[in-house]
């Protein structure tokens, strides 16, 4: 602790301790809590005690102070454990009958302090930062503390409820904590007195009749298991597990949610998973919970890596049973193979002809589920992707109506019913089928499923998120589909779904709500990407009115919109598909004036930042607007840019000039295959041209002005490049004194720092740029730069000094009365 | 209570509802699907209609080639067209009292029930319906007579004949029913008879019966109707909405504790939300004219087109079509903007609370304003001046038969740049578009009812809890269309009573009360008694007096003075002429009491047996039988009127007397 501190802390302590004082925020006293952590962190707690006597002073009066505000009470009780959590310290607290005083029944323990969560939290959270070491459990038996966090776990509060669940799993651990290593441990009843406590607490929740102790007691125990795998977590699970075994026989299971959290916890506990009867037992629950909680049991088992061959099966036919009803209930044909045979009078089916809510929760948790599970190695083999895409598809017809149920089918016509219009459930199935693309499908089926999606696609009635999730399903599979080498055209079927797609975009990009309008751009960016190399989708998009809409839509009202136009036709313009040689009679413009016009001109940020990075890309991917003349291009941009008011388009802009930077220092990417007449890459220029280019498109000026930015992350950003420029243009110089050349530069750089952003410089020459650059401590900056803007602060001084300022309001005030 | 059914369509209702003494017929729509087997009637000489050729016989015989036309495979009569009427033969629609209005799509055949069946009651309707069905009607009526056409066509329609032609005419139902439209004159004659009403202003009719129109929320002055007694309460329900549109929100509260709840005019199209619709118009509509194409909207001069205006409203710059034209050509098209803007007490609270700024309420104002809209009342005139394409053009009428769309069907159809967007649902727009075919144009249809859908009723129904729910049988399964959607029907319980054009459906419930008043002079000379805590009694001598539906007991009247004689006058003078009052008996007989009291007055060997209404008691010795049961008490012996006295004393031992 440095002098300063430890002569504030002492006035702070006295602030603290007195009622009548104005307290600090929670904020403030988090801060100090966090403090006094890293000191002890650092050092020993005894020594700061014996340094700041002020603090033993502090927590000695606390108890005994009435009236004191539950903040400063709950702040000394979580001091207190703390500083005890180091064995000596605890012991020099205890010889002052200190912890008692502030944690036993003289303390706030029962009083009226009591009512406040805060105060039992920081009673809680003290305790537990105080158990650190064997010779917390005698004082904390001495306590009685143990009867007090068990109630504690019904608290109102769910925050001291959790917190106490927590401690009861820590005190367990700390009893058990010097067991020997080694299986087996000792039996329960040669454990340490609290541990067995613990135990007993936990043996008599769950066998209580009332779900919430139940639940907590499941808490107590997934806590313990999920944190610890040494072997005495073997003996207590031996111990406990007829109880949770009896808890799985009830009708209903009993906490089903917290059993289930429990039963996971174990599975991927080492040392209690190579038990044989742990898998009988949750072979058992999964055959016995409610669909709604098996399906996360289920899924849960399909995760781990070493899951019985049999009970994964199990696990996978749980999860498929709510598409199995659904298949069943539309078609008569026997269930396929490695499919959960007859879902009739299942608990799936029964839960899908309950309530609404049951039955599309049900059906969205399954589709989810399915749609974790997908991508994961470990999934179960052979993989049904057939009948997983027909239930998708199915339950898309479902929702839109056009699934016929089976003759006599119940499930069927309550399907019907519940799931027509479901939006909900439509997103579901359609992000599983969207990630079902990963594999392939049966050509019929996939037919099938271009087939939905096209009426999703088309349907007025799909919202516009049901319709973002089917255009994201769409190009899944759109790119999921082989196409044959040569690019010419893509496979049946998406080839004639191509051709009813771009129809269906064109209306889509008409809509009337933005969402669509801006989902559909968004779509149209990405397809572009992927097959704007295809013959076929070019002159298909070409003779459509798609590029010309999304032209039109630059001068959408709404700004995300403009923002996705501006992207969409950024890409359209790389592939070659902006306004092309294919349309006779329009307007043979690029797509460059354009985009300038956005970023000079319109009101919102959005759509200049994405133009901004349009820009950015054409000149990384060699696009012929930028290709054509480089130094023009970026030159117009910065000069637009520099205006800016967002400071994200100016950031941008350094960005387009790191960009030019490194073209012309011969370090450009290949040019973008797809480019229309791909430029020869320019040819490495000597640092000398690099920076006559560079000052040509009036970058450096740029860049300087950045450097002080009011916002940081530019003139981070700023440095960065001048560092970049200064590194290659003038290598291995050191500081060497400004030349006259840079002298009004220098004055430029004086106003700007002193905030006068609107003062502008004219052209630089290299050499004054040079100058400039060897006389800016750049790299001084770039660290002053990367500390966080609150550095001074945050630092401990500051904080007590804010603290004593605010304690010391109160007085100021009173004299300003008299 | 009956309900007798003169109309088969589910939207367009007519029925008559006979309760207590009176005759209420409930809307009188007039079914115009029938206008679909004609020709369109074109505005300007068509040589494409006029040139179709006659339809013959198979046999080649062409007896009817004036009469029908053929095109493109479909048979047209060449006349003028003819509406299908509410049944008129199923009761006599002279007896009816009074026509509730409930909104102005349903009262069409309001002239044709007032003026040619000897109706003399009054109908009720509000003022905004009443307005805009007059509008509704005038552009009917001008549409048909600015267009008059020499033939009318009637050999068809002998049953004979309509046998050998070809679908849809076959099918044609009531064809010789069916009459051509109105004039103008029965029109106002018709409208005269109307007596404007408020929301929730109760209106007695006779004293029977009180009627209520209830805010509906589908249209401008949409009601639904209470008709309610003092003990029995039927709500009709029809074309009600809601979705927040410019009417006046439902009022759905007053509809609870109906004994029946009548049921019609849902969406037509329970699978097509209204909100999707309206995006696929603009999308569409938007596409159009960004190709140059000219987009035709075939719609009714009021109801959606607010709507679609407004929207458009917000549509229009951001969608890049500010200079593009809006056309709305209707005879009736200025008033029907115009008086949208004064039904203020009619509109959703929003657009009630812009009176007070004060702005016009609906924005169409200003796209007028802006010369954005325009509006004619025909094609002929200022319109053909002004006309510019691209352009967007909304005008009647949705059947296409009739009206300036006819002259835009024919302008339009044969460029596929143009597109046809149908809104109005209560067409079938393929069998609208048949007389025009082969036609180039593209066809959208997004038709756009806010009235209920099936979720939307099954809550309502949910909510309001009535006894019974009587509806058209189309709502009582699913479209044949689409057989397995249980969704698209009334679930309700108990299941809906259904009915079908001239059905005649006792309603299932009895009437068992009825109120009667006391004079107060007879009150006070009442004397209950006591016979159960809370519970008392009195026996009242009086005179029933009926009028006007009004039942009320006076104090009989004193008997006339007699002719002479004072001494008897003391006598008679506080007792009314009646026989001596035998004393009213209540209560109930303890069997197993009663049975203990006959064993101890020397009856024995008896016997109880439970009946299904009580008990009977067997003196076998005696050979008689006492019946006891909640309402009656006999005793039968054979000719032993001592025993017979001597049983009856001990049962009306257990009978309190007053």
């Amino acid at each position: 602790m440095d002098p300063e501190c430890s002569r504030l802390l002492p006035a702070l302590c006295a602030a603290l301790a007195d009622p009548g004082q104005p307290v600090a925020d929670d904020t403030c006293l988090e801060k100090l809590l966090d403090w006094f952590k890293s000191i002890t962190e650092a050092g020993s707690s005894l020594q700061l005690l014996r340094d700041s006597p002020c603090l033993v002073e502090l927590l000695l009066q606390v108890p005994q102070a009435p009236g004191l505000s539950p903040r400063v009470l709950a702040f000394a009780l979580r001091l207190a454990g703390l500083l005890a959590a180091q064995e000596a310290c605890f012991q020099f607290l205890q010889q002052g009958e200190l912890l008692p005083g502030l944690f036993g029944e003289a303390g706030p323990l029962g009083g009226a302090a009591w009512t406040a969560p805060t105060v039992r939290s920081g009673w809680i959270q003290g305790l537990r930062s105080l158990a650190q070491h064997p010779g917390a459990l005698p004082f904390l038996a001495e306590l009685g503390a143990l009867d007090t966090v068990v109630a504690l776990q019904g608290d109102s509060s769910l925050f001291v409820a959790s917190a106490a669940g927590q401690l009861l799993a820590h005190i367990l651990g700390l009893a058990l904590g010097g067991q020997a290593e080694g299986p087996p441990g000792p039996p329960v009843c040669d454990w340490p007195a609290s541990a067995q406590a613990v135990v007993g607490h936990l043996e008599e929740a769950l066998s209580s009749p009332a779900a919430p102790r139940v639940t907590q007691a499941l808490h107590v125990l997934t806590t313990t298991l999920g944190h610890c795998h040494r072997p005495w977590t073997q003996v207590l699970w031996a111990r406990l597990s007829p109880l949770v075994a009896r808890l799985l026989e009830k009708d209903p299971v009993p906490a089903a949610h917290s059993l289930v959290d429990l039963l996971l916890s174990v599975a991927r506990s080492p040392a209690l998973s190579s038990d044989r009867g742990w898998w009988e037992t949750a072979a058992w629950a999964l055959g016995h919970l409610r669909p709604a909680h098996a399906g996360p049991l289920a899924l849960g088992l399909l995760t781990l890596q070493d899951c019985p061959q049999a009970l994964s099966a199990q696990a996978f036919a749980v999860l498929l049973q709510p598409l199995a009803c659904v298949l069943k209930a539309t078609a008569q044909a026997p269930a396929p193979p490695g499919w959960p045979a007859r879902p009739e009078g299942d608990p799936a089916a029964a839960t899908l002809l309950s309530s609404r809510s049951a039955c599309v929760g049900l059906l969205c948790q399954t589709l989810a589920h399915l749609e974790l599970l997908q991508p994961l190695p470990q999934r179960p083999a052979p993989w049904p992707q057939a009948p997983l895409l027909g239930a998708a598809l199915t339950v898309l017809r479902f929702c839109n109506g056009s699934a016929v149920p089976a003759p006599g089918s119940d499930v069927g016509s309550r399907l019907c019913a519940v799931l027509a219009g479901c939006a909900r459930v439509q997103r579901a199935a359609l992000s599983l089928l969207g990630a079902l693309s990963e594999d392939a499908g049966p050509p019929e089926l996939v037919t099938q499923v271009f087939a939905v999606l096209l009426d999703y696609l088309r349907s007025p009635d799909s919202s516009p998120t049901v319709l973002k999730k089917a255009f994201q399903a769409t190009l899944q599979w759109l790119l999921s589909t082989p196409t044959p080498p040569g690019g010419c055209a893509p496979d049946p079927p998406a080839q004639p779904f191509l051709g009813e797609l771009l129809p269906v975009l064109q209306r889509r990009l008409c809509s009337p709500c933005w969402e669509v309008r801006d989902s559909s751009l968004e779509f149209l960016t990405q397809l572009a990407g992927h097959w704007a190399g295809h013959a076929g989708f070019r002159h298909a998009l070409l003779a459509s009115e798609v590029p010309e809409l999304a032209r039109q839509l630059l001068q959408d009202p709404e700004s995300y919109v403009r923002a996705s136009a501006v992207t969409a036709v950024g890409q359209l313009a790389s592939r070659g598909l902006h306004a092309g040689p294919e349309r006779p009679g329009g307007p043979q413009k690029g797509a460059l004036p354009e985009l300038l016009g956005v970023l000079a001109a319109d009101p919102e940020g959005f759509p200049r930042r994405a133009a901004m990075q349009v820009f950015t890309r054409w000149l990384r991917a060699g696009h012929a607007e930028a290709a054509a003349d480089p130094e023009r291009f970026v030159a117009g941009v910065l000069r637009a840019a520099g205006r800016d008011l967002d400071w994200e388009v100016r950031a941008q802009g350094l960005e387009l000039g790191r960009a030019f930077l490194e073209r012309v220092l011969g370090r450009a990417g290949p040019p973008c295959p797809y480019a229309v007449a791909a430029p020869e890459p320019a040819a490495p220029e000597p640092a000398a041209q690099a920076l006559r280019a560079a000052c040509r498109v009036r970058l450096p000026e740029f860049a300087l002005r950045a450097l002080f930015d009011c916002d940081r992350p530019v003139a981070r950003e700023a440095c960065a490049l001048l560092l970049l420029l200064r590194d290659q243009a003038a290598p291995g110089h050191g500081l060497p004194e400004a030349g006259p050349a840079a002298a009004p530069v220098e004055a430029a750089l004086q106003r700007w720092r002193a905030g006068e952003q609107a003062q502008l410089l004219g052209p630089l020459e290299p050499e004054a740029v040079l100058a400039v650059l060897r006389s800016l401590d750049l790299e001084g900056l770039r660290g002053a730069l990367a500390e966080s803007s609150d550095h001074v602060e945050r630092n401990p001084q500051s904080l007590l000094q804010d603290m004593l300022a605010t304690a010391g309001l109160r007085g100021d005030n009173e004299a300003d009365c008299y | 209570m009956k309900l007798y059914c003169l109309s088969g369509h589910p939207t367009l209702p007519c029925n008559v509802l006979k309760f207590k003494s009176t005759t209420i017929m409930l809307d009188c729509g007039l079914d115009m699907t029938s206008t679909l087997n004609f020709l369109p009637l074109p505005l300007v000489q068509s040589p494409r209609l006029s040139n179709l050729p006659g339809w013959s016989l198979k046999d080649g015989n062409v007896f009817l080639d004036k009469e029908l036309k053929e095109c493109s495979g479909h048979v047209f009569v060449d006349s003028v067209p003819e509406f299908c009427l509410p049944e008129t033969e199923l009761i006599d629609l002279s007896t009816v009292d009074v026509i509730l209005i409930s909104n102005y799509h349903c009262m069409m055949a309001l002239p044709y029930i007032t003026e040619h069946t000897g109706f003399t009651g009054t109908v009720y309707a509000t003022e905004p319906t009443v307005q805009i069905g007059r509008l509704l009607m005038e552009e009917l009526v001008n549409f048909i007579e600015r267009v008059p056409k020499a033939q009318s066509a009637s050999v068809w329609k002998n049953k004979d004949v309509q046998r050998l032609l070809p679908s849809p005419l076959k099918d044609a139902v009531e064809v010789s029913t069916w009459r051509r439209c109105y004039s103008m004159q029965e029109v106002n004659s018709a409208l005269s008879k109307i007596q404007l009403v408020g929301y929730s202003q109760k209106i007695e009719l006779f004293g029977a019966v009180q009627v209520t129109p209830l805010s509906s929320g589908y249209a401008l002055g949409s009601s639904n109707w209470i008709i309610q007694s003092h003990y029995e309460k039927v709500s009709y329900v029809s074309g009600s909405s809601l979705l927040t549109t410019h009417p006046q929100p439902m009022d759905q509260a007053s509809l609870k504790n109906s004994d029946v709840l009548v049921l019609t005019g849902l969406t037509q199209i329970p699978t097509a939300n209204p909100d999707g619709m309206v995006g696929e118009f603009f999308s569409n509509l938007a596409l159009t004219v960004r190709n140059g194409g000219n987009v035709l909207v075939p719609c009714y001069p009021s109801g959606v087109i607010y709507d679609l205006l407004e929207c458009l409203y917000q549509y229009i710059d951001s969608a890049g079509l500010s200079s593009i034209p809006f056309y709305f050509l209707s005879p009736v098209a200025n008033s029907s903007l115009e008086f949208s803007q004064i039904f203020a007490e009619w509109l959703c609270h929003n657009k009630q609370a812009k009176v007070y700024l004060p702005e016009p309420p609906f924005p169409h104002a200003e796209l007028i304003q802006t010369n954005k809209l325009k509006h004619y009342p025909s094609i002929h005139g200022d319109f053909s001046n002004d006309f510019r394409q691209p352009c967007v053009v909304f005008t009647g009428h949705p059947s296409l038969r009739f009206g300036d769309v006819v002259h835009f069907m024919e302008l339009w159809g044969k460029s596929s740049l143009n597109t046809v967007i149908f809104t109005e649902p209560d067409f079938s727009y393929l069998e609208a578009l048949a007389p025009y075919q082969p036609l180039a144009m593209k066809c959208i249809y997004c038709p756009i009812d806010t009235r209920l859908n099936f979720i939307q009723v099954s809550k309502l129904l949910k909510e309001v809890q009535p006894l019974h729910v009587v509806c058209p049988e189309q709502y009582t399964q699913p479209p044949p269309t689409q057989a397995h959607r249980m969704d698209l029907m009334i679930d309700c319980q108990p299941p809906p009573m259904s009915y079908r054009r001239a059905e005649v459906l006792a309603l299932p419930f009895k009437r068992r009360y009825e109120k009667i008043e006391i004079m107060p002079e007879l009150a006070d000379s009442l004397v209950p008694m006591e016979i159960k805590p809370g519970i008392s009694l009195a026996t009242v001598s009086a005179v029933l007096h009926t009028k006007d539906n009004k039942h009320v007991l006076q104090p009989p009247p004193r008997p006339a003075p007699p002719a002479g004689g004072k001494k008897r006058k003391r006598v008679n003078d506080d007792i009314p002429d009646c026989k001596v009052l035998k004393p009213l008996l209540s209560g109930s007989i303890p069997v197993e009491q009663f049975v203990q009291t006959l064993e101890k007055h020397g009856f024995s060997d008896i016997k109880v047996e439970d009946t299904s209404k009580g008990h009977i008691v067997l003196l076998q010795e005696a050979e008689t039988l006492i019946q006891i049961e909640e309402d009656s008490t006999h005793i039968i012996c054979d000719n032993d009127e001592m025993l017979r006295v001597r049983l009856r004393d001990l049962v009306l031992k257990f009978l309190q007397k007053f």
